[in-house]
């Protein structure tokens, strides 16, 4: 980080192009901007295949979060996500919280105090790769993985190519909101919702679900 | 709908309010939610179980002695958060190790197993046992596994009797890991329980459905069935049972109310469950009849079955003083 002053860093001539300090924190105010927007939803979704409670336990949990980076105000981009991670598991309850909280961790550790592209994308894959490992879950099991692994895909190829911090985090967005759609034909194999078997088809996964807001609030905070 | 609270904001800390009320056996820090023995257990492992509210009396109802030492009640249905557990771990630990008796469900799994690694970071050696004893649902790499339930109560009895005994952490998960292999659980309802913050029940049944095979948070089972007497319920669910785990001598039994059927009901459906050990030759040497593992106020019943052995019957017969079971002192 070449400046340390609260507002700044992130914007060059209204363009976010880096994840500082300030833009991670803005990411997560939004993500809690969007999960209360949209926790009947998935309250909604959570009641039809799993026990109802995704949109008030994921509510519980990143509100903490916020409140916890209003009081302590981290340095780097890779301690705000740190910071989320600890409250989420801290907070949130359910296996969303342990598997959120070290994807955040995770993502925190990997991207330190780098700010750049390339920096969020290795995050982000590091954000996936713990949650796949501490949920053991992979693709098209109905599960968060369903739409993070689409997006972190996105988001290499777009930064990849020369795309920026909101360009790849849109790519990433529309990838998640696909990935979390294409869980509705597919029948859960892990977590609560495979208890249901083959009465699991025809449903959005929650967890996808709020995955997908996740990332869309990245995309969010990014834009121009 | 009406239930009888403040508000759904508030039922889990006015509970753990009366809990702390009405048992002074027990101390209960109502802001981090850790219920834990007033009267601390020394020289023994500790046992310490959680889970989602709304199962009442698990888990909070098995603290004291000869059960558990501390138990952490989460969220409505929601699993307990590691910083709970943690504390737990530290109120129940005497030094000789720390018992985690955790229902599989994937959110409780996963955070016991980050609590007990932070847990192991500050020197406490904790060992997780895991109940999976519903046979409701396929045990397969397709799903997250059978579920934790009414074995769950047995293994806290028996394997909080060993520690009293003085066995120690490896002995003690022994026991318990027994207790879950030897049992098998299954739950028919009849009507679906509320969550107070949804306000609604959690699944809707037509008066002559029944879930069967229902999970302890409303969860649905194999498959709807059709409604029918007391008998025909009862014998489903053993025969469930007993095609997973063939019941024969001496065993346990527990007929366990969901939360919603009077006494009177679960009285019935124990004759039929006794009727039917007798047709199959088994000799019912234990039981409870009763609501000891519950969802809510969902109307129905679970069946748990537990073979016996000379060990595990002298364990559950120990003395036990806590909320729920209170027995030999």
């Amino acid at each position: 980080m070449g400046c340390t002053c609260q507002y700044a860093g992130a914007a060059v001539g209204g363009l976010i192009v880096n994840l500082d300090a300030t833009t991670a924190r803005a990411w997560i105010v939004r993500v809690a901007e969007l999960i209360h927007a949209n926790e009947q939803r998935l309250t909604d979704l959570d009641a039809t295949i799993g026990d109802g409670d995704h949109g008030a336990n994921m509510q519980r949990g990143v509100a903490a979060a916020v409140a916890s980076l209003e009081e302590q105000e981290p340095e780097d981009a890779g301690k705000v996500l740190n910071s989320t991670g600890r409250e989420l598991i801290s907070k949130t309850g359910g296996a969303s919280g342990p598997l959120y909280g070290t994807g955040f961790r995770r993502a925190g550790k990997e991207l330190g105090d780098e700010v750049d592209v390339q920096a969020v994308a290795r995050a982000l894959e590091a954000m996936l790769r713990s949650i796949e490992e501490l949920g053991g879950a992979t693709q098209e099991e109905k599960t968060i993985v369903d739409a993070l692994a689409p997006a972190v895909a996105a988001f290499q190829e777009t930064s990849g190519q020369g795309g920026d911090l909101h360009a790849a985090a849109s790519a990433a967005a529309e990838a998640a909101e696909r990935g979390a759609a294409a869980t509705i034909p597919l029948q859960a194999r892990k977590g609560r919702a495979s208890y249901l078997g083959e009465r699991s088809i025809g449903h959005e996964d929650p967890g996808a679900a709020s995955t997908a807001l996740i990332i869309r609030a990245l995309a969010d905070v990014t834009a121009p | 709908m009406k239930k009888l609270i403040n508000s759904p904001d508030t039922v889990i800390t006015d509970a753990l309010r009366g809990m702390s009320a009405a048992h002074p056996g027990l101390t209960v820090d109502v802001e981090n939610r850790v219920i834990s023995r007033a009267q601390r257990a020394s020289d023994k492992v500790g046992l310490v179980s959680g889970g989602g509210s709304g199962h009442e009396p698990l888990h909070g109802g098995y603290v004291g002695h000869g059960m558990l030492d501390a138990a952490v009640p989460g969220e409505i249905y929601t699993s307990p958060v590691p910083d709970q557990i943690i504390a737990a771990t530290k109120a129940a630990n005497a030094d000789r190790g720390v018992l985690h008796i955790v229902k599989n469900y994937t959110g409780d799994v996963l955070n016991f197993q980050m609590a007990a690694e932070l847990a192991e970071d500050e020197g406490i050696d904790v060992v997780s046992v895991i109940m999976n004893d519903d046979v409701a649902v396929e045990d397969s790499t397709h799903t997250a596994g059978r579920r934790g339930t009414g074995a769950t109560i047995v293994a806290e009895k028996v394997a909080g009797a060993a520690a009293e005994e003085g066995a120690d952490l490896e002995t003690v998960a022994r026991i318990a890991t027994e207790v879950n292999e030897r049992s098998r659980s299954f739950g028919i309802a009849l009507h679906a329980g509320t969550v107070p913050s949804a306000g609604r029940p959690g699944f809707e049944l037509a008066d002559d459905e029944v879930e069967l095979g229902v999970g302890i948070h409303g969860e649905p089972g194999r498959e709807r069935g059709t409604f029918g007497p007391a008998r025909d319920l009862v014998s489903y669910a053993l025969d469930a049972i007993h095609a997973d785990l063939s019941i024969s001598d001496e065993v346990l039994l527990i007929l366990n109310g969901q939360g919603a059927t009077p006494l009177i009901e679960l009285y019935g459906a124990f004759a039929e469950a006794s009727a039917w050990l007798g047709g199959h030759g088994a000799a019912m040497v234990r039981s409870l009849v009763g609501n000891y593992i519950t969802s809510l106020d969902q109307a129905g019943f679970s069946i748990t079955v537990t073979s016996l052995t000379d060990e595990l019957r002298r364990l559950w017969d120990a003395p036990v003083s806590t909320p729920a079971l209170r027995w030999g002192v």
